[in-house]
C-alpha cells in the first residue's frame, strides 16, 4: 500500500501524484518508470518516475487520463491508498557532460523530462529547451523549465502559444550546434524531431511508451524494432537512439487492445460516473 | 507388512481420477481433474506392495518417504499422512497437480512392472486437498536462531528455501517482483490445471513458518545483493526462474495478434483477464489460433485459448507426435478439448493486415531425418513444400531463457553463454560468498520438484555456511 501525500491538477485531465514508497525513493533515477496497481482488479500500467524526496520518502509521477485506469487515478485524493508499486524500472538516463543538449517534451512527458533537465544541467550541459502541448492550456511545467535551462521555446499545435508546431526546430537545429537531442512526448513528436535530427547526425534520444505488463522482461509485449533488432523496451529501454526506432510498428501495437480499452473505459464511466464512488 | 504383500490379488490397474467432461470443460476455467474421494484414495493405497527398499524414493527429487505417507493414507491417519509428505516437501498440494510422476517415482514403481504403478501423485494431492479442505492450522513460528536470510524470488525454489530455513529457525524475507508470490504457479500454469487458491493456500503456509514476504520488489533495481549483504542479511538465495519469452525471429512476428505464451498466459492467469472487465487487463482472442511449440506451456496456452472462446485452436510443431515434450496427460487432455495437432510443420513468417494484425502464417512441411544432439529425430524442410494458414491470433510458445536483472546487477556473479547462473552443484553456492541460486535460474527451463530439490539443497547448504560462520568466531 502506497498513501497519496499530494495531488496536482496541472492541467485538465493532467495530474501530478506525490505518494509515499521510501524505498523507490532512495533507488529513483531521472529516465526510470514505476509500474503501479490500483487494486485487487486493477491492471498494471507504467508512469515514468517525475520526482523523488529520498529524506520525506516519496515519489511523484504525472499522468493524463486518458483510458479506465488513469481516469480511476485520477479520482483518487490525497490519503488514498494505491495498492502496488513497482519500481524503480528500466534503465536511467545517460547523465554526463555533453556539451548543449536539446530538450523536447510533448504534453505529459514534460513532467519527468523537467526531471532529466535538472539532471543534465547538474552535469554541466547547456540546455535549450522546447516544450510542446496541443494547445495553450494544456502546457505543464511551463515555468518550472524555463527557470532551468538556458534558452526556452514553446510551441502548440494551434498556435495559441508560442510557435505553431514544430517546423521551426529545423532551424533551431541548423543553426545552433546540438550535441545530443532528448525527446519526451507523443510518438509522433519523437518520430518528428528524430527525422529533423537524423540529417545532421545528431544523436536523439527517445522514450519509448509500448503496452507493458510485467514491465521486468517476461512478457514481450513491449517489443520494439531498434536498429532492425526486437529489443524490449522495459529493460533494454525505455530511452533508444530515434533514428533507429520503428515508429510505425510501435504506433500500431499501441492500439493492440483499442476496443477493449474503450469497453473498459465506458464501462468504467457507466458505472463509476466521474469520480462517484471516491466522491 | 506381511499381511498386506500375502494379501490375494491386488489390482493391476490404478484407480482413475474423475475429470470434467471435456465439452462442459472447454468452456470453463475451472480444474479439470477433480481428485479422488476418500474412499478411491484407500482403494489405490492398498494397491502400494510397501517395499522394504522402496524404489519410488529413489526417483523423488525430494525424497518423500512415500510408502511410509501411503501407509498413513491406508490406516486413515491422513493427519500423519500430510505431516510425513510435509517432512520433506512443503508444497505437495501443488506437486500432486503438476509433477510429472510418471518420470519419477512411478517410473520405479514396482507395480508398473506388471500393470500400472502407484499412482503417488493423485495420493500426494489427496492428502494435501483433505488438509486443505480442513484448514488444519500451523502454529506460527517465531525465528530463533537470530540470522537473517534473504531469499530472491517466489517461485517454488524461493518458497522451499524459505521454508525450509525458517523450519531450522532463521528469520527469512522473500523479495517478489510481481505482486503475487508462487511463480510460474500463479502467472504460468493455468487455473484449470492448477487453481490459484490452492497456490496461495502452499504460500500461507510458507508464511505461517514466519516467513515475511515482500511482493513487488525486483531486486537489482530496487536493492542489490552486496546491499541487501551489508544490511543484516547473511545470506542470499536466488530462485528467479527462466521467465524471458523466446520469439521465433521470424519476419512479421511483431504484428498484433502474435503474443509471447508468457504474456498470454500472464494476461490470462495472474491478471486474471478471462474475467475482462471485470477485472482490467484485456485479451484478444481470435477464431483462429495457432500455438506455436509442443511443451506444457503450449498444451497450457492452446487449452487456454479454447476457453476464451477461440473456434480453432492448433498446435503447430516442427517434428513429431512422438517427439513432443508435454506431459502425456497434457496432450491427451488437449485432444480431448478438441485442440489440432499441425504437426511436421515449421512457420516460416508472419503476414498481416493493413492494421498491422496478423492474418495469415507462411509455413514449410517437415520429415524427419536422423537423432540430432537431444537424441530426437532431426526435423528437415520438404522442398518447394510452402503452406499458409490463415490465422487472427498466433501463440509463441518455444521456450524461455532465465531472468536477467541479477546478473545485469550483480558484479561478480558468474553466468553461463546461456545467462544461468553458475553454481556448485552440490552446495547451490555461487562464486559470491554466501550468495546461493537453485531453479530454473541455474537449469534453465525444468520442473516444479526440481526447483524444490534445489532450493532444499541450498537451504541445507546455507545453514551448513552460517553453522560453520557461527562456530569459527
Ligand atoms: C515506460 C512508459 C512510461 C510511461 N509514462 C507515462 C507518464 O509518465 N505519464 C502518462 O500519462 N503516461 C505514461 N505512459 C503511458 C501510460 O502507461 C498509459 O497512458 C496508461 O497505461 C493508460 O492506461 P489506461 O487504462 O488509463 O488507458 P487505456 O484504456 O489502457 O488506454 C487509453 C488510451 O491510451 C492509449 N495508450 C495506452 N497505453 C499507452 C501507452 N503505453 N503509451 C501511449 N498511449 C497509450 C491507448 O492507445 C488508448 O487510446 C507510459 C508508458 C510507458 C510504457
Ligand atoms: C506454462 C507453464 C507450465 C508449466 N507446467 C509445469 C508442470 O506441469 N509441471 C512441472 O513440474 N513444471 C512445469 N513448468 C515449469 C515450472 O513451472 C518451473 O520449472 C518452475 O516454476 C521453476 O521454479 P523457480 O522457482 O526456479 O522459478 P519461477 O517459478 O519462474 O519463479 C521465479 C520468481 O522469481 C521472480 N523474480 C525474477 N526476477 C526477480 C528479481 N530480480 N527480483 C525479485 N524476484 C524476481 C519471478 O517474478 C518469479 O516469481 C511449467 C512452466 C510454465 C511456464
Ligand atoms: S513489459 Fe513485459 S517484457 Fe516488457
Amino acid at each position: 500500500m502506497h498513501k497519496i501525500i499530494a495531488t496536482k491538477e496541472l492541467a485538465p485531465k493532467i495530474k501530478l501524484f506525490q505518494v509515499h514508497a521510501p524505498n523507490i525513493a532512495a533507488k529513483a533515477k531521472p529516465g526510470q518508470f514505476i509500474i503501479l496497481i490500483l487494486d485487487e482488479k486493477g491492471e498494471r500500467i507504467p508512469l515514468t518516475i517525475a520526482g523523488f524526496d529520498d529524506k520525506k520518502g516519496t515519489l511523484s509521477f504525472a499522468f493524463n487520463e486518458v483510458g479506465k485506469t488513469t481516469k480511476q487515478l485520477g479520482c483518487y485524493k490525497e490519503g488514498d491508498n494505491i495498492s502496488s508499486i513497482v519500481g524503480p524500472l528500466g534503465n536511467p538516463s545517460e547523465i554526463r557532460k555533453f556539451g548543449h543538449v536539446l530538450c523536447v517534451g510533448g504534453g505529459v512527458m514534460i513532467a519527468p523530462l523537467c526531471l532529466q533537465i535538472r539532471a543534465l544541467r547538474e552535469a554541466g550541459n547547456k540546455i535549450t529547451a522546447v516544450l510542446g502541448a496541443r494547445k495553450e492550456d494544456l502546457l505543464i511545467f511551463e515555468q518550472e523549465v524555463k527557470r532551468i535551462s538556458n534558452e526556452f521555446y514553446v510551441a502548440t499545435d494551434d498556435g495559441s502559444k508560442g510557435f505553431e508546431g514544430l517546423d521551426f526546430l529545423k532551424t533551431l537545429v541548423r543553426t545552433k550546434k546540438f550535441q545530443r537531442v532528448v525527446v519526451m512526448g507523443p510518438v509522433v513528436t519523437m518520430k518528428a524531431v528524430s527525422e529533423i535530427t537524423k540529417q545532421y547526425n545528431i544523436p536523439t534520444i527517445v522514450t519509448l511508451t509500448p503496452i507493458m505488463v510485467d514491465g521486468m522482461g517476461m512478457c514481450g509485449v513491449c517489443r520494439v524494432t531498434v536498429a532492425n533488432e526486437t529489443r524490449f523496451a522495459c529493460i533494454d529501454g525505455p530511452e533508444f537512439e530515434g533514428h533507429q526506432v520503428d515508429f510505425e510498428e510501435l504506433v500500431n501495437r499501441q492500439r493492440m487492445f483499442l476496443p477493449e480499452e474503450r469497453t473498459s473505459s465506458l464501462l468504467w464511466e457507466h458505472l463509476e460516473g466521474a469520480c462517484h464512488e471516491k466522491a | 507388512m506381511k499381511k498386506l504383500r500375502s494379501k490375494p490379488k491386488i489390482k493391476k490397474e490404478s484407480i482413475s481420477m474423475p475429470k470434467q467432461k471435456p465439452e462442459v470443460r472447454k468452456k470453463n476455467f475451472k480444474e479439470v481433474a477433480l481428485g479422488y474421494t476418500e474412499g478411491q484414495a484407500i482403494a489405490e493405497a492398498e494397491r502400494c506392495l510397501q517395499c522394504p527398499k522402496p524404489q519410488c524414493v529413489e526417483g523423488c527429487p525430494v525424497e518423500i518417504d512415500i510408502p511410509a505417507f501411503i501407509r498413513l493414507l491406508l490406516e486413515r491417519k491422513f493427519d500423519e499422512a500430510i505431516e510425513k509428505i510435509k517432512e520433506k516437501n512443503s508444497l505437495p498440494a501443488i506437486c500432486g497437480r503438476v509433477c510429472p510422476q510418471e518420470e519419477q517415482c512411478q517410473q520405479h514403481c514396482v507395480m508398473g512392472k506388471a500393470g500400472d504403478p502407484i499412482n503417488i501423485g493423485r495420493l500426494e494431492r489427496f492428502a494435501a486437498d483433505y488438509e486443505m479442505k480442513r484448514k488444519a492450522g500451523t502454529h506460527s513460528k517465531q525465528a530463533t536462531n537470530g540470522k537473517k536470510i534473504a531469499v530472491i524470488g517466489g517461485g517454488p525454489a524461493g518458497l522451499t528455501a524459505a521454508a525450509d530455513l525458517a523450519k531450522l529457525g532463521y528469520k527469512v524475507v522473500i523479495f517478489e517482483a510481481l505482486h503475487k508470490l508462487g511463480g510460474v504457479l500463479v502467472y504460468g500454469i493455468p487455473e484449470f490445471r492448477l487453481p490459484k487458491k490452492i497456490v496461495a493456500a502452499e504460500v500461507d503456509y510458507v508464511k505461517k513458518l514466519g516467513v515475511d514476504v515482500k511482493p513487488n520488489a525486483l531486486i537489482g533495481r530496487l536493492f542489490t545483493i552486496p546491499e541487501l549483504l551489508n544490511n543484516g542479511f547473511d545470506a542470499v538465495f536466488i530462485g528467479t526462474g527462466a521467465g524471458l519469452p523466446r520469439f521465433l525471429r521470424l519476419p512479421g512476428e511483431n504484428f498484433g495478434g502474435i503474443y509471447s505464451a508468457n504474456e498470454f498466459l500472464i494476461r490470462v492467469n495472474l491478471m486474471k483477464s478471462y474475467a475482462f472487465p471485470s477485472y482490467d487487463t484485456p485479451i484478444r482472442i481470435g477464431n483462429e489460433v495457432a500455438v506455436i511449440g509442443a511443451g506444457n506451456v503450449a498444451m497450457d496456452s492452446a487449452r487456454s485459448a479454447l476457453r476464451l472462446g477461440a473456434e480453432k485452436v492448433s498446435i503447430v510443431y516442427r517434428r513429431s507426435k512422438e517427439e513432443m515434450p508435454a506431459r502425456a496427460e497434457e496432450i491427451e487432455n488437449a485432444e480431448e478439448e478438441g485442440i489440432i495437432f499441425r504437426l511436421l510443420t515449421n512457420p516460416t513468417r508472419f503476414l498481416g493486415d493493413e492494421k498491422g494484425w496478423v492474418k495469415q502464417m507462411e509455413c514449410l512441411q517437415m520429415q524427419l531425418g536422423e537423432p540430432d544432439e537431444s537424441g530426437r529425430r532431426r526435423p528437415i524442410p520438404i522442398k518447394n513444400s510452402e503452406f499458409f494458414i490463415d490465422i487472427d491470433t498466433a501463440i509463441i510458445a518455444v521456450g524461455r531463457t532465465p531472468n536477467p536483472i541479477i546478473q545485469r546487477t550483480t558484479r561478480g556473479l558468474e553466468t553461463t553463454k546461456w545467462g544461468t547462473i553458475v553454481v556448485n552443484e552440490i552446495s547451490m553456492e555461487t562464486g559470491l560468498k554466501g550468495v546461493y541460486a537453485g531453479g530454473d535460474i541455474v537449469t534453465g527451463e525444468a520442473t516444479v520438484i526440481s526447483a524444490m530439490g534445489a532450493g532444499k539443497r541450498a537451504a541445507r547448504a546455507i545453514h551448513e555456511y552460517l553453522h560453520r560462520k557461527i562456530r569459527a568466531c
